[in-house]
């Protein structure tokens, strides 16, 4: 069996176009074969890190690498999935849930895309694996929330990708799918798989989550979820020390380290 | 009575040859449209046609084929377009309105002073009825390559229009299906260049679309239903424009336009009526 390496983010620091500093010098781990869960306030930087490690946006300093690879050469061998947040999808597209989970199989189709019995044999086992077999045929404005959210679940499952990114996948979804898309990612990560989770659903992370990576601008802490995900360093992350600038960071860190 | 209405035009071969002309061009837009509206394209489209006088005025100084001059400087200009974007803190609409009234402005400029015989008022607003054979094959080659390129990347532009992330995230080119989508736009706008003329190309590279979009909620009925749509305007276009002696161009978009109100009102999902009828439903 070969060692997989998981995610190395290194020393990421990311300025919106409009000036906005999103992330200074961020670097952690993400390791193979867990579940970890990311966790920050909102505008702390979540998305931005998911961003940068797709490669969808191009830090202006730092690395990323997947599998000991560049994002790029990861993403080519299908190594990566990624489960969108549900306001960056076009919900009035004219596309099946079907067609959707289908686009989960390209990159191993030929240049004409026409799906081999083994495609439609995937896309089929990924929509009973979520029970979405039954919505197949709706289009994908047609669903609750909790619908569409197992739907883009399932393209990334056909994706048959070892490790998997998920944008807030709980939110606008009830207790029940929360739950099943819960024990999903539990048995996709006792087969080998690694996921990335961002959530601000603090109730469950320690439910299901084996590490923690807790970020505000920087990643302030990451480790295993029972020695970071604490109290204290929750207020932390939350609260209100200074962010900005390299003094911030240092101190949060010593604060954090300390304890 | 309504027959002859029909059969007497062809007996001339220009209005044949309007007739089967326009009806391919037809085709091709609205095949196209269908991505230009998903994509949210429809400004761009209007700025590639705009774009490319001063490659049209270019190559008929030059004597060189006038799709030449006019593929260059609209695929130009969307290249222009997405640099200053790349490189400046604008808005898109920005961008466009400012690069594409520039080219425009240009080609209006080398029209008065580069000596050609080409007449502007069929620069813009298309001529269809008088079409040469040589400006037939040059939209012929263009709308080709233009559906061949489609339905060769069919599936993949529909993912670019969709979710151009997952794209990326399954080790996609995003770059190329980018510049694919922006060629085939800059070649479908030389083929319409003649039949509708530069101002109103966009309504063909729209329109269709966007109606059938309010009529469908698959990709593929919603292509069937814009080609429909597109092929009736247009070979009801160039009879119209034949009986009434108005220009063709503007008969074909007004046509388009009067279907896409139709369906705005009466589209039995996504309709005026239909909402009308729903709230109804709920307020009782």
């Amino acid at each position: 069996m070969t060692q997989t390496l998981g995610i190395t983010v290194d020393n990421i620091s990311v300025t919106y176009n409009n000036a906005r500093l999103a992330l200074y010098d961020a670097s952690c781990q993400v390791q193979p074969g867990t579940i970890t869960g990311l966790v920050g306030p909102n505008g702390g930087g979540k998305s931005t890190l998911f961003k940068s490690i797709m490669g969808f946006l191009e830090p202006n300093q730092g690395r990323v690498s997947i599998d000991g690879l560049p994002i790029q050469q990861a993403q080519k061998r299908q190594l990566v999935a990624y489960v969108p947040q549900a306001d960056e999808v076009d919900w009035n597209f004219p596309v099946s849930v079907w067609d959707v989970v289908m686009m989960g199989r390209y990159g191993y189709m030929n240049l004409l895309r026409i799906p081999s019995p083994k495609d439609r044999r995937l896309v089929r086992e990924s929509l009973a694996r979520v029970g979405m077999m039954d919505f197949c045929n709706r289009q994908i404005g047609e669903l609750s929330g909790g619908q569409k959210k197992r739907a883009f679940l399932a393209r990334a499952l056909a994706q048959e990708a070892k490790i998997m990114l998920l944008d807030e996948p709980f939110t606008g979804v009830d207790v029940k799918t929360e739950k099943a898309i819960i024990d999903l990612l539990l048995q996709l990560r006792d087969a080998g798989h690694t996921i990335l989770i961002s959530t601000h659903d603090l109730a469950s992370i320690s439910t299901f989550c084996d590490r923690v990576i807790l970020l505000n601008q920087t990643i302030l802490a990451s480790g295993k979820t029972e020695e970071v995900f604490t109290e204290e360093n929750l207020a932390m992350t939350f609260g209100g020390l200074p962010i900005r600038g390299k003094g911030g960071k240092e101190e949060r860190k010593k604060v954090i380290g300390n304890r | 009575m309504i027959l002859d209405w029909f059969t007497a035009p062809l007996q001339y071969g220009f209005m044949v040859k309007a007739l089967w002309v326009s009806a391919f061009v037809g085709i091709v837009c609205a095949v196209l449209s269908c991505y230009i509206t998903l994509k949210g394209w429809s400004l761009m489209g209007d700025a590639v046609s705009h774009a490319v006088v001063p490659g049209v005025v270019v190559a008929y100084a030059l004597g060189i084929p006038f799709a030449v001059g006019a593929f260059l400087f609209g695929f130009g200009a969307t290249v222009a377009i997405g640099y200053v974007k790349e490189n400046t803190r604008l808005k898109e609409d920005a961008v466009i309105g400012v690069v594409f009234t520039g080219f425009f402005a240009f080609g209006l400029v080398l029209s008065t002073k580069i000596p050609s015989n080409i007449d502007l008022f069929h620069i813009l607003f298309g001529n269809v009825l008088g079409i040469s054979q040589g400006d037939i094959i040059q939209t012929l080659i263009a709308g080709l390559i233009t559906l061949v390129v489609i339905l060769l990347r069919r599936k993949d532009l529909l993912l670019f229009c969709f979710d151009p992330n997952h794209a990326k995230a399954i080790g996609l080119n995003t770059k190329l299906m980018y510049y694919t989508l922006l060629l085939v736009l800059a070649l479908t706008t030389v083929t319409a260049l003649q039949t509708a003329g530069i101002i109103l190309v966009v309504a063909m590279l729209v329109t269709p679309g966007a109606t059938a979009y309010l009529l469908s909620d698959r990709f593929d009925r919603m292509l069937a239903i814009s080609v429909g749509t597109s092929l009736l305007s247009c070979i009801l276009g160039v009879y119209l424009s034949y009986h009434l002696d108005v220009a063709t161009g503007a008969c074909i978009v007004v046509l388009l336009t009067l279907l896409f109100v139709a369906a705005m009102i009466f589209a039995p999902k996504y309709g005026l009526l239909s909402q009308l009828r729903l709230n109804k439903l709920y307020s009782q």
